[in-house]
């Protein structure tokens, strides 16, 4: 037995290279969320490079065109979407949309990433009634609407890419603080952090070199589901008008600004729509998968 | 093995008690013994007397907010630990104090290399920095007897047996070369072999840097090998203390003598196993008198009315039990 094992091991290691689409398989990656992802994320990257016509041009003698695959004798390929009531071409609203979008979205769930996180480890690590604070005050921010957040915001400081951000952050961090509160409660039982504490490293240096390494997985996959909800949120508040300046290439915005005439210039409405509607999904899939392939319980099987 | 110097560590009235919403859980109650430099304290007794808690307390780390210390000093080198701030005694920890949990697998951070949690825990004494603090970490391996450290400094936890981890673990704790090392079941979860090569390795230390260790097992195979004085744990209360001879040839305590009868013998051939009647006593309802008393077969009407005090049995051999007087 032993002979058979040592002949059958010298066998060449293909290299890493070859081994990728079998790598790449294992993983089962879902592939259409990947490919929408990477198609908004390109479209918002390279948008002055992709778009066709300036999104905020307007040209009142090219207005109301409609997308280029309809029958209607105006329809042309220099405009694929059509344009809307100003003339400006839809496509490229679309395109710059997604950078409004993605810009935002990293942005704001960025701040709410750091500042969640930092005061989830806090919490779970301290107890007490240091924990109670940071908990009740996570309890009151995700109790209070966002648009109402949003809507104070803007009426004290003024709409803006800013206080739109600032908006989303006050309710997303609330949601990293608990979960990665959750976490932190079980990890600080384990034998690792306590031999930690006996040999003598302080508070601060058990919670960044022993606990944040084991928490970062958590922190993706929290990261990843909050995208799809943090676009949506920064949709509604710019279709309510609480965001951008209306004009400015925004999904949200552009939502709002087809709906007056929504009978007889449909697509103006439903590109942005549709575009909200799966971008939200792929990121939300994209989460899930990514879920499902951290997860230790589920990895050991 | 034991020498005749000063206490390096004296515990004495020790009480930490547990605030709970059905009571108060007394898991150290009244510990007093003291240690010698490079003398081997064992400290036996079943699961939950209170072995881990009295370790735990000496180390400051009692589980808060339901854990308190209500009486009692620690004193190390003449020093009460428990007047300590929590800052004085992070300090204390592994640069005086160290102590060896019972689970290798789970003693070391799985993201992070041997070397790294080494290294991490030498950068904690002054001065220590710079390039000599690798060639450190290598000593340190070496004297624990890991073959091979060069390469394995650089290994994850899950790429070394349980045996090697615990070997890390220990490097870990002798890196802040401490006076007092607590090994809480060290070798529990080792297989035989692996055991036997542990023990031989903490006496090798012992030997050579005069640490003093506390040995909290269940296992009286492993104190009359490693200890020069055992102390018995009964309900958190310590019944009895001797030196390790005494105590194996004339157990004082019915308690002791009852956890050696039920230690099997491979010489013998007996139909039953012996064990202890009836089951200890739930530590927020403990007995007015000896908690050992409803289970003694030698109780008797003052047992169950106070707790007995200390008892000379012979040098420096006591028992907690009215049986002796």
């Amino acid at each position: 037995m032993a002979t058979a094992t040592n002949v059958a091991a010298p066998v060449a290691r293909p290299g890493i290279i070859k081994q990728l689409p079998a790598k790449l398989r294992r993983l089962k990656l879902p592939w259409t969320a990947v490919v929408i992802v990477t198609v908004m994320v390109v479209c918002a990257a390279f948008a002055h490079w992709l778009a066709p016509h300036d999104p905020v041009g307007i040209n009142m003698l090219e207005s109301r065109i409609p997308p280029a695959f309809t029958s209607a004798e105006e329809a042309s390929w220099s405009h694929p979407l059509g344009t809307d009531v100003m003339g400006r071409d839809m496509l490229s609203r679309l395109i710059y949309g997604a950078r409004t979008s993605v810009f935002i979205s990293l942005v704001a769930l960025g701040t709410g990433a750091v500042v969640g996180t930092t005061l989830g480890l806090i919490s779970g690590y301290r107890g007490g009634w240091v924990d109670s604070l940071i908990m009740r005050t996570a309890d009151a921010a995700l109790g209070f609407p966002t648009i109402l957040v949003a809507m104070i915001i803007v009426v004290l400081m003024g709409a803006g890419i800013s206080n739109i951000v600032l908006a989303v952050a006050i309710t997303v961090w609330a949601r990293f603080a608990r979960m990665i509160r959750g976490d932190v409660l079980s990890i600080k039982q384990l034998d690792f952090v306590t031999f930690a504490k006996i040999a003598g490293l302080g508070s601060p240096m058990i919670i960044i070199r022993h606990i944040f390494p084991n928490i970062i997985s958590t922190l993706m996959v929290i990261t990843s589901l909050q995208v799809g909800q943090v676009i949506l949120l920064e949709a509604s508040l710019s279709f309510l008008g609480l965001g951008l300046p209306p004009g400015e290439p925004a999904w949200g915005i552009m939502v709002a600004e087809g709906r007056t005439v929504i009978v007889d210039v449909w697509w103006l409405s439903l590109f942005p729509g549709l575009s909200i509607t799966v971008v939200v999904l792929a990121f939300n899939f994209f989460g899930d998968w990514l879920r499902d392939t951290l997860d230790p319980k589920l990895r050991r099987l | 093995m034991a020498q005749g110097h000063a206490p390096v560590l004296e515990v004495q009235d020790l009480r930490t008690y547990f605030y709970t919403r059905t009571g108060v859980v007394k898991a150290v109650d009244g510990v007093s013994f003291s240690l010698k430099e490079g003398e081997t304290l064992g400290v036996v007794g079943e699961s939950g007397s209170g072995k881990s808690m009295t370790a735990l307390s000496i180390m400051g780390l009692v589980p808060q907010p339901a854990g308190k210390i209500v009486g009692g000093k620690v004193l190390l080198e003449g020093e009460d630990l428990l007047q300590k701030t929590p800052a004085e005694m992070q300090h204390i920890r592994g640069q005086k104090l160290c102590m060896i949990l019972q689970d290798p697998m789970t003693s070391l951070n799985p993201v992070y290399t041997v070397g790294n949690q080494l290294i991490e825990t030498l950068r904690l004494k002054p001065g220590n920095r710079g390039r000599g603090i690798k060639e450190r970490a290598i000593e340190l391996l070496s004297k624990v007897k890991i073959a091979a450290p060069e390469a394995r400094i650089g290994n994850y936890p899950h790429q070394m047996s349980g045996g090697m981890r615990q070997r890390v673990v220990g490097a870990i704790a002798i890196a802040g070369a401490p006076k007092v090392l607590i090994a809480d079941e060290a070798t529990t979860s080792l297989d035989a072999t692996i055991q036997y090569q542990y023990l031989q390795l903490l006496r090798e230390l012992q030997e050579d840097t005069g640490l003093s260790i506390i040995f909290i097992t269940h296992d009286f195979g492993i104190v009359a090998k490693m200890c020069d004085r055992v102390a018995v744990m009964y309900a958190g209360r310590l019944v009895e203390l001797a030196p390790v001879r005494e105590l194996f040839n004339k157990p004082a305590h019915p308690y002791t003598e009852a956890l050696m009868r039920s230690v099997p013998n491979v010489d013998e051939e007996v139909d039953h196993l012996y064990a202890i009647e009836g089951q200890p006593p739930a530590l927020d309802k403990l007995p007015t008198g000896c908690s050992f008393a409803p289970r003694c077969p030698y109780a008797f009407e003052r047992c169950v009315q106070e707790y007995p005090s200390s008892v000379t049995v012979g040098e420096s051999h006591y028992a907690h039990c009215w049986k002796l007087l």
